[in-house]
């Protein structure tokens, strides 16, 4: 018996997707300089609206660019591995340093070791 | 299982290979990051990076590197068609992008040490200097691995393996941009705000 082809699964990727990615990619960079030079809100709002715009883009060029649908299935499920281990450094390391730095704000390296040995009993 | 076939199957597990490299390279990147976050406010009486980074001259590198990610793309779709002639092409005018993005990085940390704003001075200015210099060492392998594949394709005659090698490179590529749309971010647009 003949095997099915699959060759559409195997096409070459078309140049459609690779301008699309493209245009949307100089879209949402320009979009967020300008939101950040012009200081069109507060710090904090702006904060999250780059980190929105950029998380958008990521998924623009990964789509778009790297083509994760594409080729084999091993490489979606590493990908999204690997997101889960980036979010854990980089969110666990900023939630962790910003709450001690918080809690030990304006104290000597002595007062700090006094603090924690009343208060957390280390 | 014919030839040509089995060197398919090879070449997946190469490619497949080459991704998981690219996915610890992220994390090795998010370590950076992480740094960076933490000690953007370590500025030990030296600047921040509001007072250092000039947002138009980043402005001007991302948007190079973003087009050279666009014209690798070209390349690799033109490879993929057995264009050879557009392959090399698209191949030089990434090159000169990408580089000229690196002389631009360069240009950036020269002036920032020049002013005696060096990766001692801070720990926020090291770990700047870490987490973007390294992405700027892999921009600049990235440029010589592109170098040997330009140099080959000009020498010899365009063979399956060629295209093959070209889409991980491509592939590597996208990647380093990717990077960068997180520290143009991340660093420079957030760590620049007053």
């Amino acid at each position: 018996m003949k095997k099915p082809e699959l060759h559409t699964r195997h096409s070459p990727v078309p140049y459609k997707s690779y301008v699309i990615g493209f245009i949307l990619s100089i879209i949402t960079t320009l979009l967020a300089y300008f939101f950040v030079v012009n200081e069109l809100w507060s710090t904090m709002v702006l904060v999250y609206v780059v980190l929105g715009i950029a998380v958008v883009q990521l998924i623009v060029q990964v789509v778009f660019f790297l083509h994760i649908g594409r080729g084999s299935r091993w490489k979606l499920v590493t990908f999204i591995f690997t997101l889960l281990v980036v979010l854990i450094v980089v969110v666990g390391s900023i939630w962790i340093m910003d709450n001690l730095n918080y809690n030990m704000m304006d104290m000597t390296p002595q007062e700090q070791r006094q603090y924690m040995s009343e208060n957390q009993g280390i | 299982m014919n030839r040509a076939e089995e060197e398919k199957a090879v070449f997946s597990r190469k490619s497949l290979g080459f991704w998981v490299y690219l996915m610890t390279d992220c994390v090795l990147f998010a370590t950076l990051f992480a740094t960076f976050a933490v000690l953007r406010t370590a500025t030990a009486g030296g600047p921040s990076g509001a007072d250092i980074f000039d947002l138009q001259f980043v402005l001007i590198e991302t948007m190079l590197l973003l087009t050279s990610s666009f014209t690798v793309g070209l390349a690799v779709l033109g490879a993929e068609r057995g264009f050879k002639k557009q392959t090399i092409v698209w191949l030089i005018v990434t090159f000169l992008l990408g580089a000229a993005f690196l002389a631009m990085e360069l240009y950036e940390f020269r002036e920032l040490i020049h002013e005696g704003h060096g990766w001692q001075q801070s720990a926020f200015l090291s770990s700047y200097f870490v987490l973007v210099g390294t992405h700027g060492l892999h921009i600049a392998v990235g440029l010589l691995w592109m170098g040997v594949v330009i140099f080959r394709l000009l020498q010899r005659n365009f063979k399956e393996t060629d295209i093959r090698r070209l889409s991980l490179l491509g592939l590597f590529w996208h990647f380093l941009d990717i990077i960068w749309i997180f520290i143009f971010s991340f660093v420079y647009l957030i760590g620049g705000m007053a």
